[in-house]
């Protein structure tokens, strides 16, 4: 079975069609990207996989189920780390482990997460006292709480020094060699390079290109030697852009209405 | 943090209103007498009659000074100006008439007492003059019915006061920060739902409020003396009013667009319900169209059922306030359900 199936995914936001037809599966234990400029409709594609917003239509399975329909029994089995991710100022990571233990009624090893995600040094810190990278960690931390079988990344390294890309890149093949599956998206070609099995390359809510990097590149690029994926993508992506400056930077984000 | 409000701002207010108002409600009218007729007998008996009704509080004014301005120096409305050559009309045969000088403002409700005690103790003294007998005479009797000082009225109006204010702001302000950082998103993700992390809440302000409660009352009796019955009756408002007020701090901060805003819709609600609800003074003392208003106020209806069964022993009164709050509760508390989302769309 695969880990996640899209087919034919819409999704739009009054006049915006932030995902326009989108199709992709996963398989089981591989890191899957979803790599794309800014307004792509990755964040868009990955919230309606976890079960945090509706689409308009298409067909949606993860781990067998629909995410929307089935999101209180579907959040049991996977994990989630959204963009910018934040907590409650005056909790400590080891804190948040427990808590979210006791929220998903699972006996959690704090000390063995935090491991994990290589955040020991800093178990007794306050989470607004921690860094940037860190504080991403901690949001990767509470996402094994209930030891997932998949786990979403949304962005985890866009805002990062590169050290700290560095290491958040390290727990995602922590993540790899735990035989978990991984979705992720990134606008970091080398990122998307360096960790993902498969590549789906999104532009203005389409998938224009897929496969593994080399594959991409050998369908893709120019034939030229020592190609990579970055000129491929910039071909793609450059190809695809309008003439219109405005329109190329419209975000595909949902209007605010609260 | 927010324990501090919670639990000791309180105790701060009422140390402080009730050190200030410690006096109010006895029942002498202080008074200053001026004698400029140099302590002749029957200005000293006259003194006299006035002290043994017990209802002035005198303190002899220098003679001779300018009263006014000495009343005046000496921030006080009400004082009495024996003039000179009083005893000496008096006795005089036949009794020249005398003047007894009353100051004091007519809008005062202590020169109305000094004014009326004064008259009767000069009445008196007239038929004494004139050797007649009183045929009517007056006798005073006391009703037993219990008197409460101010700090009697504080106590459970400042309990109001906390149950109001520290649920509110907690809750506009976690609420819309929540919602600001995504937090309520995040905790979508896990089993928690909205009405557990709601009751989560309102759990919490209830225990914090019953702390708050007895340090309050214990400060207030043991420190000022207050008169506070300690009845099963209280609890329903102890209830009540947490659950209330964490739903109406969860409504303002969900339905605003942000945090700053949040803010301000709190205080526009809970700023007016502090002062108006009869937190420091008594509703019956205010005008009746600001007596109207109170009656929309929710937390009126807290300090009400207080009132009745911490002083008056009135549950009649108590049953009423406590139907209304039910109902206002269960309404807010269905609107913050409501509108709370957990996630978009």
């Amino acid at each position: 079975m695969e880990t996640i199936q899209v087919l034919g995914l819409k999704k739009a936001y009054g006049d915006l069609q932030a995902v326009d037809g989108v199709s992709f599966s996963v398989k089981d234990g591989q890191v899957f990207s979803l790599l794309g400029p800014n307004g792509a409709g990755k964040t868009t594609t990955i919230e309606i996989l976890e079960g945090l917003r509706a689409q308009d239509s298409g067909e949606v399975k993860v781990l067998g189920l629909d995410p929307w329909k089935h999101g209180y029994e579907l959040h049991k089995k996977i994990g989630v780390i959204p963009q910018g991710f934040k907590f409650v100022d005056y909790a400590t990571p080891k804190e948040a482990i427990n808590y979210y233990a006791a929220l998903f009624g699972v006996k959690a090893d704090a000390d063995a997460i935090l491991k994990k995600v290589i955040l020991e040094d800093s178990a007794n810190t306050y989470f607004s006292r921690l860094s940037g990278g860190q504080k991403q960690k901690v949001g990767m931390a509470l996402a094994l709480v209930n030891d997932p079988q998949l786990v979403f990344l949304d962005e985890p390294t866009t805002g990062l020094d590169p050290q700290a890309r560095r290491a958040v890149w390290e727990v995602i093949r922590n993540l790899k060699s735990e035989d978990r599956s991984v979705l992720l998206t990134t606008h970091y070609l080398d990122e998307a390079e360096e960790l993902a099995d498969e590549v789906a390359i999104m532009n203005r809510g389409k998938i224009i290109a897929a496969g593994t990097p080399p594959e991409i590149i050998s369908k893709y690029g120019s034939g030229k030697a020592g190609e990579s994926l970055e000129d491929v993508f910039v071909k793609l992506v450059g190809e695809e852009a309008s003439t219109s400056p405005v329109e190329q930077s419209v975000e595909a984000k949902p209007p605010r209405r609260w | 943090m927010g324990l501090f409000f919670s639990l000791i701002f309180p105790i701060i207010l009422i140390l402080l209103f009730g050190a200030i108002f410690a006096n109010t409600g006895s029942t002498t009218v202080p008074v200053y007498v001026q004698n400029n007729d140099n302590g002749s007998l029957a200005s000293t008996l006259f003194i006299n009659a006035l002290s043994s009704t017990n209802i002035m509080k005198i303190t002899m004014a220098p003679a001779g000074v300018n009263f006014t301005h000495y009343l005046e120096t000496n921030s006080a409305t009400d004082g009495i100006v024996i003039p000179s050559g009083f005893g000496a009309d008096l006795g005089s045969k036949p009794p020249i008439p005398v003047n007894v000088t009353i100051y004091g403002n007519p809008t005062s409700s202590t020169s109305g007492i000094v004014t009326g005690v004064t008259n009767a103790v000069v009445s008196a003294l007239n038929l004494q003059t004139v050797n007649a007998k009183a045929i009517v005479s007056t006798q005073q009797q006391t009703i037993a019915s219990k008197t409460f000082k101010y700090i009697d009225y504080l106590v459970p109006g400042l309990i109001g006061f906390s149950v109001l204010t520290s649920p509110m702001f907690a809750l506009v302000n976690i609420s819309s920060q929540y919602k600001r950082d995504k937090l309520f998103k995040q905790l979508s993700l896990t089993p928690l739902t909205k009405t557990e992390w709601l009751v989560s809440k309102i759990i919490w302000y209830i225990l914090i409020t019953f702390v708050s409660f007895l340090l309050m009352t214990t400060a207030g009796i043991v420190l000022f003396g207050a008169h506070i019955s300690y009845t099963l009756g209280i609890v329903p408002f102890l209830l009540l009013g947490p659950f209330l007020f964490v739903s109406l701090g969860m409504l303002v901060g969900t339905v605003s667009k942000s945090v700053e805003s949040a803010a301000v819709v709190g205080n526009l609600v809970t700023f007016p319900m502090m002062f108006l609800s009869g937190t420091f003074f008594p509703v019956s003392t205010m005008s009746a169209t600001l007596q109207t208003v109170a009656h929309v106020l929710p937390l009126f209806y807290v300090i009400d059922g207080l009132n009745s069964v911490m002083l008056y022993g009135n549950y009649t009164s108590a049953f009423t306030d406590i139907g209304v709050l039910v109902v206002i509760s269960a309404v807010t508390f269905g609107l913050a359900v409501r509108f709370f989302k957990w996630r978009e769309d």
